[in-house]
């Protein structure tokens, strides 16, 4: 695979988890050019395939084939081979004990501990590994938290058809003792501790599904993300809406409720803008009647905000008119960090789409894919 | 004995047919693993549970007890066990 074209210029590559395997697409937005590499572990689910920013080379890879337990592989070589984690995410083993059914997402640590990486798994619970991924342990201040099992709906009857899930792992990076996460459904948390202990972050949440709507646990975030500019501020795509929170107020913000009424404000992914702490982009998701899950009319398109969710605007140029149901995944979203921000998604429908004006046009960049799980988009070093 | 290898798990193995030992079941399935580490994971959980769409046969029989007791006769099939697109 080229991670450089034939002028010398060094391409972005799209990092996409599928279904039924891993792809590495190569291109350039100038040239609108975009080679598709792989399968990589076909016919395996990957949840998520993210890069180490640390040194730009190492991938880890959260995969779960039909049949076999779940497992993490590892590259140091930026895809050119893999290997399996020694010892991937595990419960100890105790009468009763718990079976790690698949990693949803993978996290890099901080910056001031290189080697250093987070794993939330299904069932809800968070791993650490200090080796680069290789070997992993149950980060314990969570898994035998006496309150874990609630806050993550474990055994209440309300599991979610693939299992409740632990993602989006964020790390503020001013402080690698200060985390968050959130469990769907469950809620978002918060340690300061590095683990130690963990308080839950959902005051502000409305959920209508809960029997009391604004509970201090039991919401259903399907993303969240601190802004890296404004690690202070949170934003947050739920089951019930789209959110905002500056820390120190400790209360989310129903954004959302400036969304048209037409298309509501349901969705997974939310992408933040890496320079403007006032812009986001989400992929709304029909969540009325049974829940079709599908873009809202057959009419796909992306919403966007650059005023903190006091208004958003629809852009759709590229995507079909009607008759387009495809949808888009809580990790299938994504920006890169170039100068001309692109941004991408993949769709259950396995195309992967690209915008190189901040959303307002998009062009197929693939197609026929699996059912695309996670997107990341990067500048991989050889 | 003979442990024979589906193709989900030849990765490890590269050949469908090992030999391994063992008293019990999960005696050979810990000797697969010294012989290919990472294995035994991908068929038993960490609470020492056969997987979900894993089956093992001992000789013409299901086995779900690990700790049945093996011959050196005996021939082990592990089956990758799914259903679905």
């Amino acid at each position: 695979m080229d991670t450089y074209n034939r002028n010398g210029e060094h391409l972005i590559t799209l990092l996409v988890g599928t279904r039924k395997g891993a792809f590495l697409i190569s291109g350039s937005p100038e040239e609108n050019s975009w080679v598709v590499n792989g399968p990589i572990f076909l016919g395996a689910a990957v949840n998520h395939l993210v890069l180490d920013p640390r040194d730009g080379k190492t991938l880890l890879m959260a995969a779960h084939p039909g049949h076999l337990g779940p497992t993490i592989y590892r590259s140091t070589d930026a895809g050119k081979t893999w290997l399996e984690a020694s010892t991937p995410p595990a419960f100890p083993k105790v009468e009763g004990g718990e079976s790690v059914r698949y990693t949803m997402w993978l996290q890099p640590g901080h910056a001031s501990e290189p080697g250093v990486w987070y794993a939330g798994t299904c069932p809800p619970a968070l791993f650490r590994s200090a080796d680069g991924g290789d070997t992993w342990q149950s980060v314990a201040g969570f898994n035998e938290h006496p309150m874990r099992k609630e806050w993550a709906a474990l055994g209440q009857g309300f599991e979610i058809p693939n299992g409740n899930v632990m993602h989006s792992i964020q790390i503020d990076p001013r402080d690698a003792r200060h985390m968050y996460f959130g469990i769907s459904p469950g809620g978002v948390f918060e340690t300061t501790d590095q683990g130690q202990t963990w308080q839950p972050l959902n005051k502000g949440i409305v959920s209508y599904f809960l029997p009391d709507p604004e509970a201090e646990f039991g919401h259903d975030p399907h993303a969240l993300r601190i802004h890296p500019l404004n690690p202070d501020l949170l934003y947050m795509q739920t089951h019930t809406g789209i959110y905002r929170m500056h820390r120190e107020e400790a209360h989310w913000v129903h954004i959302g409720k400036a969304m048209p009424e037409e298309v509501g404000d349901i969705g997974f992914p939310i992408v933040l803008h890496p320079r403007d702490v006032d812009s986001a982009w989400v992929f709304p998701m029909d969540g009325t009647d049974i829940w079709p899950r599908t873009s809202p009319g057959g009419k796909p398109a992306v919403y966007r905000t650059r005023d903190g969710g006091v208004s958003w605007s629809r852009q759709d140029l590229g995507f079909p008119r009607e008759h387009g149901y495809f949808t888009v995944k809580r990790q299938a979203m994504t920006s890169d960090q170039e100068r001309s921000l692109g941004l991408y998604l993949g769709t259950t429908g396995g195309q992967v789409w690209g915008s190189f004006d901040e959303g307002q046009s998009w062009k197929k960049l693939a197609d026929y894919l699996p059912e695309v799980y996670s997107l990341e988009a990067v500048r991989l070093t050889r | 004995m003979k442990v024979h290898i589906p193709t989900q798990l030849r990765s490890y193995t590269r050949v469908s047919v090992v030999e391994a030992q063992g008293q019990t079941l999960a005696e050979v399935l810990y000797d697969l693993d010294r012989q290919f580490p990472g294995i035994r994971f991908r068929m038993i959980n960490e609470q020492d549970e056969i997987r979900e769409h894993i089956r093992i046969f001992v000789n013409r029989e299901t086995v779900f007890d690990l700790e049945r007791p093996m011959g050196s006769e005996d021939e082990v099939r592990i089956i990758g066990a799914l259903s679905g697109g």
